[in-house]
């Protein structure tokens, strides 16, 4: 008997393999994600054609760009609203952002509470990892205060203090969210498999490590180290009040699903209103 | 079904144009003096079946029309300068996705705040230069309550047939006055779609353009998977930093829309076959210059009027036919002169001469013809 070697990754039949490899760094997680979202739809087993999948810009924001599938790289921090506009003008579809903290959470952070509090059915992936990594390593919304970047260079250090991403989007309305690193694979693929499912706004941080940029310049070891370390201080809490949800990447990193709730959602709002037009 | 007359202002004429041009999805934010526009949607949007949805700002409502618009909708925004302002960066993605979408742009007084609830011309440059880099749009000038409507269905048609944002670009004074209107039925209308993708998906190129440089376009959700990004793209839709990819690419968004402007421009030549002095004008000051032309032939002057109803494209080689035709040009437009600039740089060695006037109240009929009595004079 011979054995026949695997020559496809079996989450192959969702990737463009014709743009491998990927611009990623050695040792960002960003790819770890990648995969976790192929395999929440495998999981699933959605019709892949009525995925539609969109980021915004910087390095997460090249996800959509890798999925085989209809795909949209909009301007910065502007993944959400055309997201919203393609669920809306079509509920059919499923939606789905990943896109980075900067994105999400900076330019496009008006974006993020208001989709939240409309809550629309997306699914929202932000691959936080505390920096802006295709600019080269400026601080972020996320950059944690006292900390090293481009823009905050030693002795300096960041003067902001960062936003707590479980919390912001648990206080404007969100009706799942959720919180993994990028070292939970099962545990964070059930999430955004959860996510998806949900009907209604759907926000998965996932911390995830930039070596070269927030690594490097904050002395935190490699890419192996700085996953290695989120095994060491993730603490898993699930249903922990989302206030509770603490982020200090050193010390701690508090995982779980902290949000799961049931609210009308602004699709079907919308087709009540017409229907009501209709009477 | 019989026409529908309606006494209504321009904003609502504007809508009902989009209404009936098929626009099923209105993303917006209020702003004075478009306002009515998103006003009217929100009752008349649901009615029809489509969706009105009231965004956070300016580029959420921009953003999420380019979205609505991949998913097959024929999609909308309304809003003023400052809004546009917010606008123009997705604007450049509309252009470098080649997105059919209308954008409304009710002129008020700049620059900023200005005076929002006064007419003006200020923002005919913004949608041809305000995105960065090099671009091509379309943007039509209404005059009246009836051209309001039918040039919103005209943006629409346009922005279908060439895959590209179309501005209507509507002074205040046009926005808000009410005139009759009379609203065709449907299968009166002649209605462009965009050309969808055929043939074998494994083989589909989302950005290799036909004959007619434009590409057919795939659909969110359809058969067809692919990658639209704002980067430079070649005819895969993959990123791509090669000179001659980049080269093409910007030719060729800019030539589908310069290749066909004598496709796409509509102008009115008023009173001009034996005219010496010609007005060109387009929005409410058109309106002025009308009577005022109606005035210099009673006192026996030649005059007669070139009223721009496209201002993007450029009519440039109207405006030179006009110059070789005429002795004086005199352009009157509600800004400090903005269309002046085109038409001198189209009408050389004619004399252009400007009334401009970046103010609320546009150049009255007895101004315009108190020019043109000056000029006859030279």
């Amino acid at each position: 008997m011979t054995v026949q070697p695997i020559l496809e990754h079996p989450m192959t039949k969702y990737i463009r393999t014709d743009r491998t490899p990927w611009i990623y760094c050695p040792g960002c997680s960003i790819g770890i994600v990648t995969q976790m979202v192929a395999r929440a739809i495998d999981n699933l087993g959605l019709d892949f054609s009525k995925v539609v999948i969109v980021s915004g810009i910087g390095c997460t924001g090249r996800t959509s760009g890798y999925f085989k599938t209809g795909t949209f790289h909009t301007t910065h921090g502007r993944a959400i609203p055309f997201a919203e506009g393609v669920k809306i003008a079509n509920p059919e579809l499923e939606v789905i952002v990943v896109s980075g903290d900067g994105d999400i959470a900076a330019i496009g952070g008006n974006h993020l509470i208001h989709a939240c509090r409309r809550n629309i059915d997306i699914t929202v992936v932000c691959i936080n990892n505390n920096i802006y990594g295709m600019t080269g390593g400026q601080f972020g919304p996320t950059t944690e205060h006292g900390r090293y970047s481009q823009t905050s260079p030693r002795p300096i250090g960041n003067p902001d203090y960062p936003f707590n991403l479980v919390q912001l989007a648990a206080s404007s309305g969100a009706t799942f969210v959720a919180r993994w690193t990028a070292t939970q694979a099962r545990r964070a693929t059930d999430s955004i498999e959860k996510g998806i499912a949900k009907k209604g706004f759907s926000f998965i941080e996932m911390v995830g490590a930039c070596p070269t940029a927030y690594g490097r310049m904050n002395r935190l070891g490699d890419g192996l180290d700085m996953h290695k370390h989120f095994l060491k201080v993730a603490k898993i809490q699930n249903g922990l009040p989302p206030h509770e949800a603490e982020f200090e990447y050193d010390r701690i990193i508090v995982c779980g699903e902290f949000v799961n709730i049931e609210k009308d959602e602004y699709t079907a709002v919308l087709k009540q209103m017409k229907e009501k037009l209709r009477k | 079904m019989p026409d529908r007359i309606m006494f209504t202002m321009g904003d609502i004429a504007s809508a009902e144009g989009a209404l009936s041009a098929g626009c099923r999805y209105f993303g917006g934010y209020p702003i004075t003096p478009a306002t009515e526009i998103a006003e009217w949607m929100a009752l008349r949007m649901p009615e029809v079946g489509g969706s009105f949805v009231q965004y956070e700002d300016e580029i959420a409502s921009i953003t999420s029309v380019i979205g609505a618009s991949w998913t097959g909708a024929k999609s909308m925004t309304a809003t003023s300068g400052p809004g546009v302002s917010l606008m123009l960066e997705a604007i450049g993605l509309a252009v470098m996705t080649e997105t059919p979408l209308v954008l409304v742009n009710i002129m008020r007084g700049g620059p900023s705040t200005g005076q929002p609830t006064r007419g003006q011309q200020g923002d005919v440059m913004q949608p041809k230069w305000g995105s960065h880099g090099d671009y091509q749009i379309i943007a039509l000038t209404p005059a009246s309550v009836q051209e309001m409507f039918d040039q919103t269905v005209q943006a629409f048609n346009l922005s279908e047939r060439y895959r590209v944002p179309v501005f209507v670009l509507a002074d205040e004074t046009v926005g808000h006055m009410r005139e009759r209107l009379v609203i065709p039925d449907e299968k009166d209308l002649k209605l462009e779609y965009r050309k969808l993708a055929t043939g074998d998906p494994a083989d589909f190129l989302p950005f290799k353009p036909d004959d007619d440089l434009v590409p057919p376009m795939a659909l969110l959700g359809s058969k067809y998977q692919f990658y639209a990004t704002g980067l430079t793209h070649d005819y895969r839709g993959y990123p791509t930093d090669k000179e001659d990819v980049q080269l093409e690419l910007v030719a060729r968004l800019n030539n589908k829309i310069l290749h066909n402007a004598d496709k796409i421009i509509d102008l009115e030549r008023f009173m001009l076959d034996d005219a010496e002095i010609a007005v060109v004008a387009y929005g409410t000051p058109s309106r002025s210059a009308r009577k005022a032309i109606k005035g210099a032939r009673e006192a026996g002057i030649k005059a007669g009027m070139l009223r721009l109803k496209t201002v993007w494209p450029f009519p440039e080689d109207a405006i030179a036919d006009l110059a070789s035709e005429v002795k004086h040009i005199i352009v009157a437009e509600q800004n400090f002169g903005q269309v002046y600039y085109m038409v001198k740089a189209s009408a050389a060695p004619t004399p252009i001469h400007l009334m401009a006037k970046p103010a609320g109240m546009p150049q009255l009929p007895h101004e315009i013809l108190d020019k043109i009595r000056e000029i006859d004079s030279l």
